[in-house]
């Protein structure tokens, strides 16, 4: 009597089942070390940014200019404030040239030119951060004759364009045909439907790499230092040469005093979180327009 | 074939040919389409069926490489020869194989959509408008609670696709043309865009494509048999099923290929 198959293969089960639970259990231990791995130098850096720079962080700091060396105390208040404002020119330049880049490339670029751009996109992105420097200072600083907070808006804005244009098109082809058919069967137009649809559906993902850009550049210091240039005071115009957080950093960490020493651990932690909070913030404030059971 | 003397034409085709780069996809199509009635569309796959429909309010251009040649007439408005493919859209509704509402509008802003996009402004009309085409596609009491909360996204199959059809309504087409509607749905949401169907044709004239033999019988006056990118035979539904004069459209329908 032939034997009867199920009951055959039954046999076999629990060794089929241990096998699977260890290749499980291996695979599984293998991702959790790959994220632990991954974490924990992160981690381990803004723990040791909290532990030196934490005691250097107080009111003066964050509401004080720079005291001259040897006197304690004073802060980078003007550097805070000087970062903000480099940032947000570099925003209002790079954001827009950098989602309409993306919105060429992935609705109308699918050809010889649009190629090219992709290309130089990537090569861009990979140029030296310094390089950037050299490129704003010869077209802004040495036609304004000063070193300027628009010079170094202008070099980071360099750096973010190319990330926001190719994170913008990769999320741009995200978005399903079908939908831009729809839109088309409704006898809306080309533009309307890319900026109506096709870029408020990629939204989230358009905000994510804008905010990519801008926490890549926010940290940047090489570009800065022929075209921002720093400054030991406030600044509020934006043609004169402008306080930023990473160069007073770079100024404090490479000098021979401690107090500069424990200010530039503080300078980098307050860098650090500054970026956090805005990143977080543009996040929620994004999640807020959106609809329930849309993405 | 022309529909019955007396019958309003809806939608005339003469000599459509259609492209896709050099791959010849529609051959020398002309009929007559009744105003106000159902025409269906059958044949196996890939014989041109959705590239007729398409080449009706200009989406088939839309695909890259894509060529139409020939004259199509909806009414007085000429679908070639100069009009604005936008134009002519505004004057067609479609409805896809696959419902696809805009997920990040909510219910009330995907119906609103074609005409709000479109530079219509007056919000007591819209409301109207919104209400009216919900209803015609027997949506409204399914879900007018929840109009402003919803995304068109979190309805379900069949509701997505009868949003899709409100969202066509309102644009007031002259004709609504389906591409396969109910291939993703269960029986019992196809059985209701059917309903649907029956209801819509009283005002508009309705170009179906269906892989549902059945689905052909049940809703069309008329059905046109495609295969490998020509008009076979054009009749009466009942004829069609019944009595075709062709070999070919008998072999199709009686399932002996396709």
């Amino acid at each position: 009597m032939p034997e009867d198959p199920i009951n055959a293969s039954s046999k076999a089960v629990p060794q089929i089942n241990l096998r699977r639970r260890l290749v499980n259990a291996a695979v599984t231990f293998a991702a959790v070390g790959a994220v632990i791995l991954v974490l924990t130098p992160l981690v381990a850096i803004f723990g040791y940014l909290v532990y030196r720079g934490v005691g250097s962080v107080n009111w003066a700091f964050l509401t004080q200019t720079p005291k001259p060396v040897g006197e304690a105390g004073g802060g980078m208040a003007n550097a805070i404030a000087g970062s903000a404002f480099i940032l947000l020119l570099a925003s209002l330049i790079g954001v827009p040239f950098g989602i309409g880049a993306g919105i060429y490339l992935a609705e109308y670029g699918r050809n010889r030119f649009g190629d090219a751009i992709r290309f130089t996109a990537d090569v861009l992105n990979g140029v030296p951060s310094i390089v950037i420097g050299i490129v704003a200072y010869g077209i802004v600083v040495l036609t304004q004759r000063h070193f300027s907070a628009l010079a170094g808006g202008v070099a980071l804005s360099l750096m973010m364009i190319p990330t926001i244009s190719r994170t913008t098109e990769e999320m741009l082809l995200l978005v399903p045909n079908s939908l831009r058919e729809a839109s088309y069967g409704l006898g809306i137009s080309r533009w309307r439907t890319t900026l109506s649809i096709t870029l408020r559906t990629a939204t989230s993902g358009v905000i994510t790499g804008v905010m990519l850009a801008f926490a890549r550049v926010a940290g940047e210091t090489a570009p800065l230092l022929f075209t921002a240039f720093g400054n030991q005071y406030w600044n509020y115009r934006i043609d004169q040469p402008t306080a930023a957080l990473p160069l007073q950093i770079f100024t404090y960490a490479i000098s021979p005093f401690d107090e500069w020493h424990r200010q530039a651990w503080a300078g980098a932690l307050v860098l650090i979180v500054l970026i956090v909070v805005s990143v977080s913030a543009v996040r929620i404030a994004a999640s807020r327009g959106m609809l329930k059971g849309a993405n | 074939m022309t529909p019955e003397p007396g019958t309003e034409i809806g939608i005339q085709v003469e000599n459509l040919n259609a492209w896709f780069g050099k791959t010849q996809a529609l051959q020398d199509i002309s009929m007559n389409v009744a105003a106000k009635h159902a025409t269906a569309i059958i044949g196996p796959s890939g014989c041109g069926k959705s590239t007729f429909v398409r080449c009706l309010n200009r989406m088939h251009e839309t695909v890259r490489d894509a060529r139409v040649m020939g004259r199509v007439r909806i009414g007085e408005l000429e679908v070639y020869n100069g009009t604005p493919a936008v134009y002519v859209r505004r004057h067609v509704g479609m409805v896809f194989q696959k419902a696809n509402p805009f997920p990040t509008m909510s219910i009330y802003d995907n119906v609103a959509a074609g005409l709000r996009l479109n530079g219509f402004s007056d919000r007591r009309k819209l409301d109207e408008i919104v209400e009216n085409s919900l209803k015609m596609s027997v949506l409204w009491d399914e879900i007018k609670g929840d109009l402003r909360k919803k995304s068109g996204a979190s309805l379900s199959g069949g509701q997505q696709q009868r949003l899709c059809i409100a969202r066509a309504l309102a644009v007031e087409p002259q004709v609504l043309l389906m591409d396969e509607p109910c291939s993703a749905l269960d029986p019992i949401s196809s059985g209701k865009i059917e309903d649907l169907i029956f209801q819509l044709k009283e005002h508009y004239t309705i170009v179906i494509v269906t892989h549902n033999m059945q689905q052909a019988a049940r809703v069309a006056e008329y059905t046109g048999f495609f295969l490998l990118g020509r008009l076979i035979e054009f009749d009466k539904t009942e004829k069609i099923f019944t009595t075709p004069s062709e070999k070919r459209t008998e072999d199709y329908i009686t399932g002996r290929f396709g």
